[in-house]
């Protein structure tokens, strides 16, 4: 075991992993991730903490992350190069690794544009590929990127995105195979509605052996009805099969259609099981955290493992620096 | 070259509000072949102010003068004479032109008519494009000859991102995406293992940060 992630453990073990995503508040207040994280601690092995999604001010995701522990939950942290430098980046991961955080997704970030402060400058110091490098060789060698050492390392359990999805089609693989290499224990994928591709896109991925270097969880979204859907489709990156909207509109009420929706992604995670080289699914219900437990069990992946006991640190290193 | 745009005559008409003997200076070097600063330009800039001036009942004299380079004192020393007839000058050059203008005649008021925007080309006639973000260190030979830094809205140096759809950027419909071009470039090139090596961090030190960067050749100094 590289790191004392929980998340790790669950996958080590083979177990079919359940993260899931709580988007902080565009406010001060801790009460809804407090909520969210109470409830899904125990449906999820992992809860991702976004960083800015969509380049919108949001609460730190370290700083979320700090409240979903103290609820008892596994955070991982979101971080974006669109808003910090490399000196920002390290010094964050050291201190979230000072707070007990144990996992980080190292993405690229919405392009400022997107968000409310769209006149802003951004950063792009480094790549998301650099970044899941810097974080291993802070783990793996105690090394700054500077190449100055430190005392205590953060050990964290590194992820990358990956959209299969996005083009050029055939370099997707390629990119995945450079974020393995840089150092990815595991990969959450772009959300998946068009499992046909994604299964393609894993062929590609076995075909490269890289299924059994690195974690794959197939990222999921459920939706509340077809109007999302549409929207999506207009999303770059994002494959969204034409079915689906029909099979959405087909439905009438507000509440049938939210039911057809969890109905949706159950399948599509029952699908995702079937894929050889995916260990997890990835629940990316943003403002409809809730409905999370509802698609955990109706895919029935209740209950968690927790069948081991916390993992020690290994060393104690309090008053190291 | 360095593609320059004109400011909006209101705005430029803004900060000579006060000044009644203004020069008007045009470069013939890139704000030329941008239509944004010769020769041509200056004559339009002036009779607009001239025109606006009078409309208000506060009639300016306006000098014109446009000069082989403003970057270059040799050519700034050649405004010297019309220089002392006015308080103002309005430089249409870059902002290299305006800094060289206003660091020679620091007696005068210097105000920039141009919004100075990239390095960049003509790509047909009435479009101009960034080709160039002046990183320092050039690593066009990697990427098929097509700038990850300036023509990737995120500068990476391990493109794509997952926002690359169709050719496009995730930025918009109207931009190209930078790492599309990279790898239709490389493949067609046969070279796409160029793609498949890790790049490591650039070093921004060369680049914008540092305070202004100096190019120093000794062998052809006097
Ligand atoms: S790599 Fe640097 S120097 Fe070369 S074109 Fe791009 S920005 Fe300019
Ligand atoms: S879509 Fe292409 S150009 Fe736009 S940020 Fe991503 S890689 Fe760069």
């Amino acid at each position: 075991m590289k790191t004392e992630s929980r998340l790790e453990r669950v996958l080590a073990g083979g177990h079919f992993a359940v993260t899931a995503e709580i988007g902080p508040p565009k406010s001060a207040s801790a009460k809804g991730i407090r909520k969210h994280a109470s409830v899904l601690k125990d449906y999820c092995d992992g809860l991702n903490l976004t960083d800015n999604q969509t380049a919108i001010v949001r609460l730190s995701s370290i700083a979320a992350a700090v409240h979903v522990l103290d609820e008892g939950g596994e955070p991982v942290i979101q971080m974006t190069c669109r808003d910090r430098n490399r000196i920002a980046m390290q010094s964050d991961i050291l201190g979230a690794y000072s707070l007990g955080i144990r996992n980080i997704l190292c993405l690229s970030g919405d392009h400022q544009s997107f968000g409310n402060h769209p006149t802003s400058k951004n950063v792009y110091d480094l790549d998301s590929v650099q970044l899941v490098r810097m974080v291993k060789e802070m783990r793996d060698e105690k090394k700054f990127l500077s190449g100055d050492t430190m005392k205590t390392e953060p050990r964290m359990f590194v992820g990358a995105a990956a959209n299969p999805f996005g083009d050029p089609f055939e370099f997707r693989v390629v990119r995945l195979a450079k974020k393995v290499e840089a150092g990815a224990d595991f990969i959450q994928t772009q959300a998946i509605f068009d499992v046909e591709k994604f299964a393609r896109w894993m062929e590609m991925v076995r075909d490269r052996g890289l299924h059994k270097q690195v974690y794959i969880l197939g990222g999921v979204i459920p939706v509340k009805s077809e109007k999302a859907l549409q929207y999506m489709q207009t999303v770059p990156g994002m494959a969204i099969p034409d079915e689906l909207i029909k099979r959405m509109s087909a439905v009438k009420g507000k509440e049938a259609k939210q039911e057809e929706g969890v109905k949706i992604c159950v399948e599509i995670i029952e699908q995702l099981k079937q894929v050889e080289g995916v260990c997890g699914v990835h629940i990316m219900a943003v403002m409809w955290e809730r409905i999370v437990p509802e698609i955990v069990q109706g895919a029935g992946l209740f209950p968690r493992p927790r069948d081991f006991e916390p993992a020690e640190p290994e060393a104690a290193q309090a008053g190291d620096d | 070259m360095i593609v320059a745009e004109r400011k909006h005559l209101k705005e430029i008409q803004g900060l000579v509000s006060d000044q009644d003997r203004i020069l008007i200076v045009g470069c013939q070097e890139c704000v030329t072949v941008c239509m944004a600063g010769g020769e041509r330009e200056v004559g339009i800039l002036a009779s607009s102010l001239r025109l606006a001036r009078s409309r208000e009942g506060k009639p300016v004299e306006i000098l014109e003068q446009t000069i082989h380079r403003q970057c270059d004192f040799e050519f700034v020393d050649e405004l010297k004479d019309k220089v002392e007839g006015v308080d103002c000058i309005i430089s249409m050059a870059c902002g290299v032109g305006v800094q060289f203008v206003a660091e020679r005649y620091v007696d005068r008021w210097v105000v920039p008519a141009l919004n100075t925007k990239f390095a960049g080309g003509t790509k047909e006639i009435g479009l101009w494009e960034e080709r160039c973000g002046l990183c320092g260190e050039c690593i066009l030979y990697l990427t098929g000859g097509v700038c990850p830094i300036a023509r990737c809205s995120k500068s990476l140096l391990n493109g794509p991102c997952g926002g690359s759809q169709k050719g496009k950027c995730e930025v918009s419909e109207d931009i190209d995406c930078g790492w599309q071009l990279i790898y239709d470039r490389l493949q067609e090139k046969g070279r796409l293992d160029l793609l498949f090596e890790f790049q490591p961090p650039k070093d921004w030190s060369v680049a914008r940060d540092g305070g202004p960067r100096k190019v120093v050749r000794e062998d052809v100094m006097l």
